[in-house]
């Protein structure tokens, strides 16, 4: 008796819209054993976590809130991954946009009214997040150089010249010397979409952008061309797709998303800029991407899922005193379980029978 | 004298979790696997190392189980890229995002724990001599350990047959199969010492650098020693070279504000990263290098038909 | 049926080597099933088969690299099991690869250290110069695989299973790399070692080296044994019916008229891409409509850098090297050269000349991104699911609709429909690269009709094939690749299987090539 993995003639699309599922229930069980080993009723637990965050109206808001800059990001990551371009670099380019955006907020403040503003202020975003992920871009086509390595290396210079700005030139002189600059004009803050909540425009922004690239890769020549590039690079120098021009499409694309959750995040909940902007949206987004099948609409259910996840570690540390950071443990959990789920999609396991000399 | 004694003394400490780090990923690399989670490892080994040493009392228990702490989390990586089958670039993503989640939730209680850390080599009288004896035996146990290591590396892969085989495996998996080695267990074999080695760089952080545990302290040095693989070009001699040069880079930022320039410290401590980008920049644009030194099936998925 | 060991022949000749009712099941197919095979010491022992038939799965469960789903195996009269490569080493069996299991940045002496035991390891250089001079296959111990020819590497190969003394020897498909003199070269070796008392299982799908060579043949059909035979007595039309179950068809190849240049190179340099690639030097070709131009060439010998060259997956410094319908083209893409007329079928169908986990209505896009299938950047999914079913239809692939994953295909099959893919596109120049490599008889003969019938209608085509016979068939003129360069294409009745010989070895770079038999003591 052996056990072994065989190749399946086509890849199962049933395992491929499975294998999130079991992610997750597997994710769940995985909490169930942890809050029990930590000496927390289980049951009571996996409620703080995961139904008592959305119990409510503005849990639910703060479920959407959390979720669009996931939907943003996820939607832009899941584009250059399709194309076999790994950018990880999203929360830098994050952080360009909010400092960008925040900068034209900071700047103009209430000289302009808000329907420019604003757009003023996505645009600025979304092109310093291009021009963030340009750099590991020009990288990769003109040197050959990793953009995994490069655009993550770019995550921390970005966070110290975030850091830099609101330490010292931008720092408000009347913040008490913490490290912020000041609070935007109210005219440079997005609209509130649900009274006495947080949620804001740019879930309608994230909500747009799933859209377009949902009418993007399904419909347009350089998506399927895209697509192309990432299953055969071989294929695409014999069609003549460039891969350069892949290269360059699938980061700037990835760089604009995150730069526009930048700019919401400063515009939106924060209101100002801080030397974080972030509890590791880009990062989580590349989760988000991969549990969404790099698929745009189920981007949006996994950021759905992600967002909960958010709150729940947020809730966990009020109703039963573990740290936060059990988020970041259950993130990587479902990763894990998504990719060993994922080898049903082009495997079946088989038993074979014992072929032995008698 | 001793400021140069003293320079030397920082730089090797500054340079370690990368020979350590990058010496371990070189040789899984080298197997033809591509682990991108060695910032995790180093993060799970340096918060194990940290509370084991703060509940022993004893460094080098906290240091193996650093080293433990890491091949077990390696081990995953292992089995969903190796057995699973799961693509290697998500998978070693998926290391990074879960140890910096788990060394984040376990190591909240020792945020502000103080240890007594490892102690630097103190021999009696040698150790005091001017000049050459701070210089050679002053350091960590854990800097000779790392140079150790060094040492040993080379030798098994360009001295012995085992080393043989292992780099066979990374060349062409198909072909070692069809020659009878099992190139999964050689991979798991080279994954699992990647891991403990990875676990030391962090338990040497944690236990006999700072020694304290902080949030996501190795702070890009996983991603670093990656790049200094490609940076040494999958040799191990260059793997020091570029280790200490990012060591002396690392400590440019404290020289600098103690000699009183006039840089804000965010500047100083981008540095690092910016020559990181810039030294892969200017080794990866010579394709024909990286094609002969690297492992030819690097990253590449390979498991036996049948 | 295949004689059980205790045969007529007596226990005196019990077989090295005896195989009872292998099966093995792969998704879809029996690549195995029920195939009895026997070897004895000594012999020279051929499987015989066309491609699909289920050679190179029997190959690798006695190699230990595939286990059976059923059957039992005896080695030297004991039952044994299906265990590894590393048993089967150690009973003594060693197998000569294909596509080699070779070490590129590795030395030879490295490449044959990493299979010997440490035992056999011992005093190496000295024993690789043994062997290869006892069986005249000079090696340079100290040499790097990737700076070596195809035909070098074999060697390599070869002297690396000698080295473990092997009692059974397999080779698959072996000739393919080698150029007609290097061919003679390997059959006096092979003699010699059977003469020693090795056993040779040789696999292969040409008919006249099986005659020349081997003593007894099995042939192989659909995973079925259909026959054993004495290859020496049988006839090549008695060979191929046991192989393919009927006679080998023969496309018909009628006059035709060649036109006005449609594809001219001129004076082409490309420098080698990468470290292991070949430079191509002064190249100079041309192809008019209506006739068929073949390239032949061993492989390795530039093939790969001038098809990137001529599709323009790859362009050349010059511009005017390369005119295709009259306008310089060695600066324009594939996409480019596309629109110019020109259609490629890549030698890697899956992968290039198809993407395998695209439907077969994706992959039609892959050369045919513009109107009417693409207008204004959005794909027409309706005009390209009809435009792949007239694919698959006129063409007889069989498939079950454009939806299917082209890596769901026969290799036959997805050639079919990448040929006839490139054909509805009506180019004015086709370029094919191994053609019919890999497919069964029944689709090669197909593709090279489809061939002839284009060139009849006018098209200019150029074919690069290792396969001498097939090009010798097709024709109007030839041309030799060897060493990055290009002989004159002559037309075939002006030229002779040895002159092609002689130009595959490449002027002043001929194999070795005395009679090894001269040289046993």
């Amino acid at each position: 008796m052996r056990a072994y993995l065989e190749a399946r003639p086509r890849p199962s699309r049933l395992a491929v819209w499975l294998a999130p599922l079991f992610a997750a229930v597997a994710t769940i069980v995985v909490g169930f054993v942890v809050f029990s080993a930590l000496g927390r009723n289980p049951f009571a637990a996996l409620h703080a976590f995961f139904v008592e965050p959305i119990a409510t109206r503005y849990g639910v808001a703060e479920w959407l809130l959390k979720a669009s800059p996931l939907m943003l990001i996820g939607t832009g990551l899941a584009l250059a991954y399709r194309a076999n371009v790994w950018n990880i670099g999203a929360e830098g380019q994050l952080t360009l946009g909010a400092i960008a955006g925040g900068g034209v907020a900071l700047a103009i403040g209430d000289a302009w009214p808000s329907f420019v503003l604003l757009p003023m202020m996505f645009i600025a975003g979304a092109l310093a997040g291009m021009a963030w992920a340009a750099i590991p871009a020009w990288l990769r086509t003109r040197f050959n150089a990793n953009e995994i390595l490069t655009s993550l290396m770019l995550v921390y210079v970005a966070s110290l010249l975030l850091s830099w700005l609101v330490h010292v030139p931008w720092r408000d002189p009347e913040g008490f010397n913490f490290p912020q600059s000041k609070m935007f004009d109210a005219n440079a803050m997005l609209p509130i979409l649900l009274p006495e909540t947080r949620l804001n425009a740019s879930f309608l922004i994230a909500l747009a952008i799933v859209a377009l690239a949902w009418l993007f890769v399904r419909r347009h020549v350089v998506g399927f061309e895209m697509r192309v590039a990432g299953l055969a690079p071989s294929a695409a120098d014999y069609a003549g797709i460039s891969l350069r021009r892949t290269v360059w499409f699938a980061m700037l694309a990835g760089g604009a998303c995150a730069g526009l959750a930048g700019v919401g995040e400063a515009a939106g909940p924060i209101g100002q800029l801080l030397p974080s902007m972030s509890p590791g949206y880009g990062f989580a987004a590349i989760i988000v991407a991969f549990v969404g099948r790099l698929h745009p609409g189920g981007i949006a259910l996994a950021s759905l899922l992600l967002s909960l996840l958010y709150l729940g570690g947020e809730s966990a540390q009020v109703h039963l005193g573990l740290p936060s950071a059990v988020t970041g443990l259950f993130e990587g959990t479902l990763l894990f379980f998504l990719l060993a789920a994922d080898v049903l999609v082009n495997y079946r396991p088989r038993i074979a029978r014992a072929a032995v000399a008698t | 004298m001793n400021e140069v004694a003293q320079i030397v003394v920082l730089t090797l400490a500054a340079g370690t979790p990368l020979v350590f780090a990058a010496l371990g990923e070189l040789v899984v690399e080298k197997s033809g696997v591509l682990n991108l989670g060695v910032e995790g490892m180093m993060l799970v080994g340096a918060v194990a190392s940290f509370i084991v040493a703060a509940r022993t009392h004893s460094p080098w228990l906290g240091v193996s189980a650093g080293a433990l702490a890491a091949a077990a989390l390696s081990l995953v990586f292992a089995v969903l890229a190796l057995s699973l089958r799961a693509n290697q670039v998500a998978t070693g993503l998926a290391l990074s995002l879960f140890g910096v989640g788990l060394s984040a939730f376990v190591g909240r209680p020792y945020m502000s724990v103080v240890i007594e850390g490892m102690k630097p080599l103190a021999i009696p009288g040698v150790s005091d001599l001017p000049g050459v004896g701070k210089l050679v035996f002053a350091h960590s146990p854990l800097v000779y350990a790392s140079i150790a290591l060094f040492v040993l590396v080379h030798l098994f892969l360009y001295r012995t047959r085992a080393g043989l085989v292992l780099r066979a495996v990374g060349e062409s998996p198909q072909s070692a199969h069809a020659i009878g080695y099992d190139v999964i267990g050689i991979r798991y074999a080279a994954v699992l010492f990647g891991g403990a080695c990875a676990g030391l760089g962090g338990a040497f952080l944690a236990v006999a650098y700072t020694p304290s545990w902080v949030e996501g302290m190795t702070a890009g040095r996983g991603w670093i020693a990656l790049a200094l693989v490609v940076f040494a070009t999958w040799k191990p001699w260059r793997v020091m070279v570029g280790a200490y040069l990012f060591g002396s880079v690392t400590l440019a930022q404290f020289q600098a504000q103690a000699a009183g320039v006039e840089v804000s410290s965010q500047w100083l401590a981008m540095l690092p990263y910016v020559a990181t980008i810039v030294v892969l920049a200017i080794i990866s644009r010579d394709a024909t290098m990286i094609r002969l030194n690297a492992p030819a099936s690097l990253g590449r998925p390979w498991h036996p038909a049948g | 049926m295949a004689p059980s060991p205790h045969d007529t022949s007596g226990a005196a000749r019990l077989p090295r080597l005896s195989l009872r009712g292998i099966t093995k099941h792969y998704p879809g197919v029996a690549a195995n099933d029920h195939v009895d095979l026997d070897v004895y010491p000594g012999e020279i022992h051929a499987v015989l088969g066309e491609n699909g038939a289920g050679k190179s799965t029997l190959m690798k469960v006695i190699d230990g690299l595939v286990i059976p789903d059923e059957g039992t195996m005896r080695w030297e009269g004991e039952p044994v099991d299906f265990a590894s490569p590393a048993k089967a080493h150690k009973r003594g069996i060693a197998m000569v690869f294909q596509h080699f299991s070779l070490f590129e940045t590795l030395t030879v002496a490295d490449n044959i250290r990493v299979a010997l035991d440490a035992a056999h390891a011992r005093r190496l250089a000295a024993r690789i110069r043994d062997v290869s001079a006892r069986y005249a296959m000079p090696l340079d111990p100290a040499r790097y695989v990737h700076t070596m020819s195809v035909g070098e590497r074999q060697r390599v190969e070869i002297v690396r299973c000698l080295l473990q003394a092997p009692k059974l020897l397999i080779l698959d498909e072996p000739t393919s790399v080698l150029t007609p003199a290097a061919i003679d070269a390997l059959f006096a070796m092979l003699r010699t070692l059977a003469a020693d008392g090795v056993s040779i299982l040789y696999i292969s799908h040409k008919l006249d080296e099986i005659r020349t060579l081997c003593d007894r043949a099995t042939v192989l059909r659909d995973g079925r044994v259909t026959g054993q035979c004495d290859p020496r007595v049988e006839t090549t039309a008695s060979l191929a019916r046991m192989m393919i179950g009927g006679d080998l068809p023969h496309p018909v190849h009628r006059a035709a008229h060649a036109g006005r240049a449609a594809l001219v190179v001129d004076a082409l340099d490309v420098p080698a891409s990468d470290p292991f690639g070949i430079a191509l030097r002064d190249v100079s070709l041309a192809v008019r409509t209506g006739e068929i131009v073949g390239i032949a060439g061993v492989s390795g010998n530039g093939q790969k850098e001038l098809l990137a060259a001529l599709s323009g997956e790859r362009t050349v410094e010059r511009s005017e090297a390369i005119t295709l319908a009259g306008e310089p083209a060695g600066h324009l893409g594939p996409r480019a050269r596309r629109v110019l007329g020109l259609a490629f079928i890549p030698e890697e169908r899956l992968g290039r000349g198809a993407v395998p986990e695209m439907s077969l209505a994706e992959n039609t896009l892959l050369t045919m991104r513009a109107p009417p299938l693409v207008v204004h950047g959005l794909v027409r999914a309706s005009r390209v699911g009809s435009r792949t079913e007239q694919t698959i239809e006129r063409f007889g692939v069989k498939a079950r609709g454009p939806g299917d994953a082209a890596q769901s295909l026969s290799g036959g099959n997805l050639q079919k429909f990448i040929v006839g893919r490139e054909i509805e596109r009506e180019p004015l120049v086709l370029i094919a690269a191994q053609p019919t490599w890999g497919v069964d008889v029944g689709a090669a003969a197909q593709i090279r009709q489809t061939l002839l019938d284009l060139r009849e209608r006018g098209v200019a085509v150029l074919v690069v094939s290792e396969d001498l016979d097939e090009l010798l068939e097709i024709s109007d003129r030839l041309a030799v690749i060897a060493n990055g360069q290009l002989s004159p294409a002559k037309p075939i009745r002006e030229t002779s299987a040895e002159e092609i010989g002689q130009l595959m070895a490449g002027t002043g770079t001929r194999e070795p090539q005395q009679a090894a038999a001269a040289l046993v003591p």
